[in-house]
């Protein structure tokens, strides 16, 4: 029995090593193809089990993102197409000010050195969000698992969130939609934002715009259980320097940027 | 003699026409919503239950779902379009389709449809939104810390 549990020790840590070991490949290889169209990176990223029918969003996760800006380049929108592919963002507007913009692709630059940095901002899903500090219906909300949504049937579109986000990353439809995408329902006067793809994320998939920037090669997103010490982004954060956008505000973002 | 017979017809008349419109088969004569039912007995659960209680349900799964994160519910909106979406129209929407037609005929307001999607199967295409053209044009946002 001993020598059996013993066994089943070895066994386990070899597997354990076999796993450090793939993980390590994946890291150092980057792109190390495992079969025509599938590489270790993507393999390693896909860390998001799917949730079970019935079963609700919890508290143990929390959604992160890392934003590599080295790695982002200026004019690149792959990710801004994606995310209004994904999300039926198609509408034509009477004043692109009232476009919707769930994401966004900016240039900073530090004025001293002409240090220049390209990078999408969006909802930061933060902990303690100041849009659902604002709402007066509940209609702004905070999910389980940190991701920070709009509940439509009772937003009154007063756009107090609007106002309160630090990031602008709120839009207020201004028109009737009709072209919904049926897992992504949006419509006049109501106020949305970034949802991490919440529809996708709950099926084990990846947000729209982190799928795309990897495919594409960019691999300047990556998306995952911040909570998990195991995940790609818990790992990556516990190495490399990352920032909080306006860490002085204390608000403890789910998105974090590297090399700004 | 004349009078008698005159009247019988016009008894005898009044009687056909009730007969041909169905009022005395026990038939009201308020009209009835026209409704095109697909996939008819498949419903989770039993006809009256869902006419008078559909609207709960929705309610409960919408909350449960949106709030909770709680997938795959039995009773979601995209399920009821999925099977009952015309056939002719892929919508729910229409005068002789499932929920307008009811709605309309009932005279209760249908606030789904003004952000979710009534086609089954429906997919949604994306542009680049407007002010998209160029990520430096938008340089001045609390992004730009340094």
């Amino acid at each position: 029995m001993t020598e059996r549990n013993q066994t089943e020790k070895n066994s386990d840590k070899s597997t354990a090593a076999r796993r450090n070991f793939i993980g390590a490949v994946a890291a150092a290889g980057g792109l190390a193809a495992i079969a025509p169209g599938i590489h270790l990176v993507q393999v390693s990223q896909a860390n998001t089990p799917p949730r079970p029918a019935g079963e609700a969003a919890s508290k143990a996760v929390r959604w992160g993102m890392l934003i590599d800006t080295t790695k982002c380049s200026s004019g690149c929108n792959d990710c801004v197409t994606a995310c209004a592919t994904e999300n039926g963002i198609n509408e034509t507007v009477k004043d692109a000010r009232q476009g919707s913009q769930w994401i966004r692709k900016i240039d900073i630059k530090e004025v001293k050195t002409g240090r220049s940095h390209s990078l999408p901002m969006m909802c930061q899903h933060c902990a303690n969000p100041p849009c659902v500090d604002v709402c007066p219906t509940g209609a702004s909300m905070k999910r389980a698992d940190g991701i920070v949504l709009v509940d439509r049937h009772i937003c009154i579109g007063c756009r107090y969130c609007m106002m309160a986000c630090p990031y602008k990353a709120r839009s207020f439809v201004h028109q009737p939609l009709t072209d919904q995408n049926p897992e992504v329902p949006r419509g006049q006067g109501c106020v949305e934002s970034c949802t991490f793809c919440v529809h996708r994320i709950d099926k084990g998939q990846q947000p729209a715009c982190v799928e795309t920037c990897t495919k594409a090669g960019h691999n300047a997103m990556l998306f995952g259980d911040l909570n998990d010490p195991n995940s790609e982004i818990a790992r990556r954060v516990a190495q490399v320097t990352t920032t909080q956008v306006r860490a002085d505000l204390k608000l403890d973002l789910g998105v974090r940027y590297q090399g700004i | 003699m004349l009078r008698t017979f005159r009247l019988a017809v016009c008894a005898l008349s009044a009687v056909t026409a009730l007969v041909s419109t169905g009022a005395v088969a026990g038939e009201s004569r308020v009209p009835k919503p026209a409704i095109t039912i697909e996939n008819p007995g498949k419903c989770v659960a039993p006809v009256d239950e869902m006419r008078r209680n559909h609207m709960d349900m929705l309610k409960h799964t919408r909350d449960k779902t949106l709030r909770e994160g709680v997938r795959g519910m039995k009773t979601s909106l995209n399920g009821c379009i999925e099977c009952h979406a015309s056939k002719k129209t892929g919508s729910v929407l229409g005068n002789e389709n499932f929920c307008q037609s009811c709605h309309s005929y009932a005279a209760v307001s249908l606030d789904c449809w003004s952000c979710h999607q009534p086609k089954a199967n429906f997919k949604a295409t994306g542009a680049l939104p407007a002010g998209h053209d160029s990520p430096t044009g938008n340089a001045s946002t609390a992004g730009a810390k340094q």
